[in-house]
Parts: structure tokens; sequence; C-alpha cells
């Protein structure tokens, strides 16, 4: 864009224009490009576009690369089955099989096409790659010595690819047909307002975690886990379109560094020596690989007199201590170091001290999301999710590519058997009028305020250990901010609207989070779903998925029995994971 | 609708002598998956327009004349 065309201050434009495609992704960061890809390689005549609320160059969680492969299934170290025993028994059996076992099939296909790509991973002195254990049972970690190259890879790709790609593109809802299959979709420019509607045979949600639903503990808004532009956006656009969510009050929450917000990271100095700490430098859990059940028990150690919590490599030599500095502060969250830095932490001579994060939704590290199938598609026809935002547990990057890669080939699929379906054009003027209204008030409340007060009531009643009566008061307190958000809140440019859109699906989260919390009566994945007045796994009742989804304008409840295992689980094998703490040795 | 001007200290922070803008670049702007930075209409640089910062780095790495740096934000640091 020339600089005289250029809005100097995000001024608000009047306009409305519409596309056609056969596929069309949403979200432009790990899975995303890869549907996208995959979508145009199944069926290179069809018309592929990839719409980004940021820029596809840096966007998404793994905007500056990753450091490893926390889920590689590697012929040699692990089998499939293996692998999807692992993720039955970490996530306390509430899982359909069939989409994890065939990502723990697809995925080392996956590794080799990314490896083509240009992206390395760590090889022996034998050209083997080297996987390493940080699993309770198997060995699936991959460390990636080049991983702060894997964006420009992936966009290397897309371009070559003649892919068409939207930036600065923020999809707000999306459009269903009479026949209830998905029709395209609604998306405002971030920076000029302008409308955009897109019409699609399929359309693919790779849109992330959300991951601005609780509030850090430094108070800063865009402190987060997560990348903080993954605001739930493709939760709630999936939730207003009719599909079903599953099992949401499975949160994540994760370990990391205090303050800082980012991982630690134990699984990259985890195989170097390095572990989780108490203040007497002991380790306190068995296994440092993130599950509900490790994190009760890190949660706990934290409340104890033995908190707060640290990881420790102060004891690891000091060359050691350097390599393991050098994958950290390159690589994803690489002002880790920076940080460090500030605070006079040294890992050879200090702990560094670590926290828990603010709760979100992420099947990239937990379990819940929008409910997918064995080919990514959701419970509307058309429509696709992958990545951190659908129901595959502990998806993490591999997975995110692996289910992109499988929503990509099922849509190009779906497209090419089905026509566009009609959508009501009175649905885009009423989103218009949703969208803006915002804009139209003289006076209001900003965006941000909106935001901080859902967030520190998520903080302060949704965090666990859930307590019903403190969920009632959520529900309550929400509904009055709700009633703020859309009679008051009040935005000047397209940059704050973009803001007012993102806090409007953050409420939308937190009120899914407190449903699906009180829906569910019993106690689950350890800290995750951790109910005072229902502290017992419930087996008899509540061994299924629960399923949200708007029926009649309304949040509704449901019950899903979970598919039969094709990957069996012994009883004596079913509570492994429950057996996070160290025990006292004789 | 009142407004109060406050000040704050914002985490990226852009060098005026380096930063090529005035000549057409826009690569940090671009990169920003928050989309915080803009050109000053005054002095034709690019500037943190908004502290909504996840401290990621693109815009710093990217910079083709290492104008920019990325601070830790005061509350976390």
């Amino acid at each position: 864009m020339s600089k005289t065309t250029e809005p100097l201050t995000d001024t608000i434009l009047d306009g409305l224009s519409e596309v056609s495609c056969d596929v069309l992704v949403i979200g432009g960061g790990t899975a995303g490009p890869m549907a996208a890809l995959k979508a145009k390689q199944r069926n290179p005549n069809a018309t592929v576009i990839l719409l980004e609320k940021a820029n596809v160059k840096r966007s998404g969680a793994i905007s500056m690369g990753m450091d490893g492969l926390n889920n590689a299934v590697i012929p040699g170290y692990a089998t499939p089955e293996q692998y999807t025993k692992e993720i039955t028994i970490a996530n306390d059996g509430i899982v359909d099989q069939k989409p994890v076992l065939k990502y723990a099939q697809n995925c080392y296909s996956i590794i080799e096409e990314l490896d083509s790509f240009g992206i390395r991973f760590l090889k022996d002195e034998n050209g083997d790659f080297s996987v390493k254990k940080v699993h309770h049972i198997g060995s699936y970690v991959l460390p990636m010595p080049n991983g702060d190259t894997v964006k420009k890879a992936l966009y290397r790709q897309l371009r070559r690819a003649r892919l068409l790609i939207s930036n600065r593109f923020m999809a707000t809802r999306l459009l269903t047909g009479k026949d209830g299959r998905v029709a395209g979709v609604i998306a405002v420019n971030t920076r000029t307002a302008e409308f955009l509607v897109v019409r699609a045979k399929s359309v693919i949600l790779c849109m992330g975690a959300a991951g601005r639903l609780g509030l850090p503990t430094s108070g800063y808004m865009f402190g987060t886990y997560e990348n903080a532009a993954n605001s739930g956006d493709g939760y709630a656009m999936a939730y207003h379109a009719g599909a079903k969510l599953a099992n949401l009050e499975c949160f994540q929450i994760n370990p990391l560094i205090k303050d800082y917000n980012g991982p630690a990271c134990a699984y990259v100095a985890g195989p170097f020596g390095a572990f989780t700490a108490n203040n007497e430098g002991k380790r306190f859990i068995e296994c440092d690989y993130w599950s509900g059940q490790m994190m009760l028990e890190f949660f706990t150690e934290l409340q104890s007199g033995k908190g707060p919590v640290f990881l420790k490599l102060n004891h690891l030599h000091s060359d050691t201590v350097k390599e393991i500095a050098n994958t950290l502060h390159t690589v994803e969250r690489p002002t880790r170091g920076l940080f460090h830095e500030g605070r006079g932490t040294d890992y050879a001579k200090q702990m560094i001290e670590m926290h828990i994060s603010e709760i979100g939704f992420c099947s990239g590290h937990s379990a819940s999301g929008v409910y997918v199938d064995e080919f990514a598609r959701t419970t509307v026809p058309g429509l696709y999710a992958a990545g951190d935002m659908a129901s595959v547990p502990h998806n993490y990057m591999l997975g995110a590519f692996t289910n992109g890669a499988v929503a990509g080939e099922d849509a190009a699929a779906f497209a090419q058997d089905h026509d566009f379906t009609a959508y009501d054009p009175a649905d885009v003027a009423l989103e218009r009028e949703r969208v803006l209204a915002p804009t139209r008030r003289e006076d209001g409340i900003p965006p941000n305020q909106i935001e901080y007060k859902t967030r520190r009531l998520v903080n302060d009643y949704l965090q666990p250990p859930k307590v019903t009566r403190k969920y009632e008061i959520a529900q309550q307190r929400l509904a009055e901010v709700r009633e703020d958000l859309e009679t008051r809140m009040m935005v000047r440019n397209a940059h704050e609207l973009m803001r007012a859109l993102e806090a409007s699906s953050i409420l939308d989260c937190a009120d899914m989070a407190a449903f699906s919390s009180l829906y569910r009566t019993e106690s689950r994945w350890g800290l995750y779903h951790l109910r005072t007045d229902y502290p017992e796994k419930d087996d008899a009742n509540w061994f299924c998925h629960t399923l949200l989804s708007k029926q009649n304008g309304v949040m509704t409840g449901e019950k899903k029995a979970i598919d039969p295992y094709v990957v069996p689980i012994a009883d004596e094998e079913r509570d492994i994971y429950d057996k996070q703490r160290v025990r006292a040795t004789a | 609708m009142p407004t109060v001007p406050t000040f704050t200290d914002v985490p990226v922070v852009v060098d005026d002598v380096k930063c090529i803008a005035e000549k057409g670049c826009r690569v940090c702007i671009d990169v920003c998956p928050l989309d915080v930075l803009r050109i000053n209409d005054q002095t034709g640089k690019a500037f943190m327009a908004y502290d909504e910062c996840w401290y990621c780095m693109p815009c710093e790495a990217d910079c083709p004349t290492g104008a920019v740096t990325v601070n830790i934000p005061y509350l976390l640091r």
C-alpha cells in the first residue's frame, strides 16, 4: 500500500464486498496454512482462500517458531497404538480414539513433509531422529534445531502454491444455508472496518486457542500464555453457527515462568536432566508431561509450604545449561532471555520461579474444543475445525499440522461434491448492525474495560477449584457485563472495533466455560475440572463427553457416549496418570 | 465522551534514526500479530500506537535495519 492511501488513524470506512471460493480456511497460524496447502493439492483447480486476522507471515502460536515436536510418533520409537493408549489414559479415558489414532498414523509423513520444507529435526550420528522421553509411558519429543524458521518455511510453500491470502480480515460470524450447511463467512477489515462476505462450499476453522480468557496475574492484559491474538473467536463463531463443542470444562492451565507467562520449558530442559522442583530443590512429580493430574500436583505444591515451584537446571554442567538456554532464547518465546536477564536469573546458578497460567480453552495441551471426528468434520455439514480449537486432545504443533492436513483434504473433496448453498442476506445485514453498533455511540464503555472486567470475573470465580456458588455468581455478573457490551460499548476507530469484537468472543467463551463446568457434576482431569462440591470421579454417570451447543438461541448441554475404543486399555493401566506424586522412599 | 490523557511505558521502541518507514518500509507493522504499530504522521517513522504487546519479537527480528527493540512490559519485568 502506498503511503498516500494509508489511513492514519484506523478510520472507519463504509464498505461491503463479496467473493467466492471452493474452500475457505480461516486462520493462518499452524493448522490453517497446512489445511489450505492440502486442499489445493487435493484439487489444484479449486479456489482456496486463507483468511487471517493478523498477517500469515507471523501469526499464531508459532509466530517465532517452535523448539520441538512434543508428540511425534516415529517408527522405531513409538507405535500409533501406544500413543493412542497414552493419550487416552492421560485424558481420564474421555477420548474418541479414532482421530487420535489417525493423527498418530499420519504424523510421521507430515514430519517428513516438514523436513522437505527445510524445517530440520534433531538427528543422531546415524542420521536417525533423536527422540526424547518426557511422557509417562512412551518417547515422543523431537527437538527442532532450526525451529525459528517454521513460519518462513510455511509461507514459502503458500506462495509457491499460489494460494489466495487475505490478511487483516477478522471473521465474525459464519453464514449457513436453510439446509443447515455452511455457506460462508462475514469478515471485517481490522484497519478500515469494511466488510467482506466470503461464500464457500466448505469452511475450515483454524482460529487457535481461547487464550485471552483468564487474566494473567501480572495484570498486563496481553501478557497471556497463548498468543494474545487468539481470543477464542473460533469457539464463539462455531457456537453461533450451531456447531457442538466438547468437554469445555476441561480447561487449559499450564506451568510457566512466573510473570513472564511463557513456557519454562521442561520439555526442552527435561531430557537434559532438568526437572520441576519445590522450594527445597526436590522433585515432587514423577513426570513433567502436562496433564490435569500433573497440574493438580503442581497447584497443590504451590499452595503448600513447599511452594513456589521452580524449574531446576543449576545442577547441570555449564555447557548443558548453555545449550538449553540457546534453544529457549531463540525459539518460540525468545524474549525469555531478556526477561531472565532483567531479573538477574542465571540458569546455571538460580532455579527459575514457575507458576500456573490463567485458564483458557486449548486442545493443543488439553482436550476441549469444537467437536470433530477423524475427518476433522464438525457437526455442521461442510464446516471443519483443526488445531488448538478442535477437540482432538493434546494436539500441540504437530497435531495442528496433521489434522489441518486431514481437514484440507476432506474439505476439498466436500467442495467437489457440493455446490454453494444460499445464505439469507438478512443475516449479513443483522451482523453488520451487531458489529457496527459500538461505532454509532457518542458515549459509552471502551472495549478494554469490558474485556478486563470479563477476564477479572473469570479469574475471581471460574478458576479451579470450581465452586458451584462462585459459578452462579459468575453467571450473574457476566450477564451484567453482556448487557453493557450490547448496549453501551463504544469504539472510536477500526482497531478498537477489532478489540470490541474480541471482547465479545471472550465473553462468549467465559459463558461457555461456566455453563459446561456446572453441567458436569463430578471431578475429572485433575485440576482442569476439580469441583469442590463433587470431588470424586464418577464413571457411572460421567464416563462420556459433554457437548455444548446453541439450541433455539439457548446454551444447552448434552451427554455423548465415547466411541468404542479401537485400542483397548487394560484396567491396571487406566490410572497410571493418577500416580503423579513422587512417593516417599523407605 | 470523556478522554483522559495518561502517559505509559510501552514495550516496543523504534530508533527513528535507523527506521526507514519514510522510504515505504512497513515490515514491523505487517508482521505484528496484535497490529499495534503505526506510522507517526509527524515523523514518518514507525511507533507503538497501542499498548497491547505479546513481546513476541517478529517486529524486532524482521526489521531490516535493526531499528526496533522489544522490551518486556513493565508490569511483567
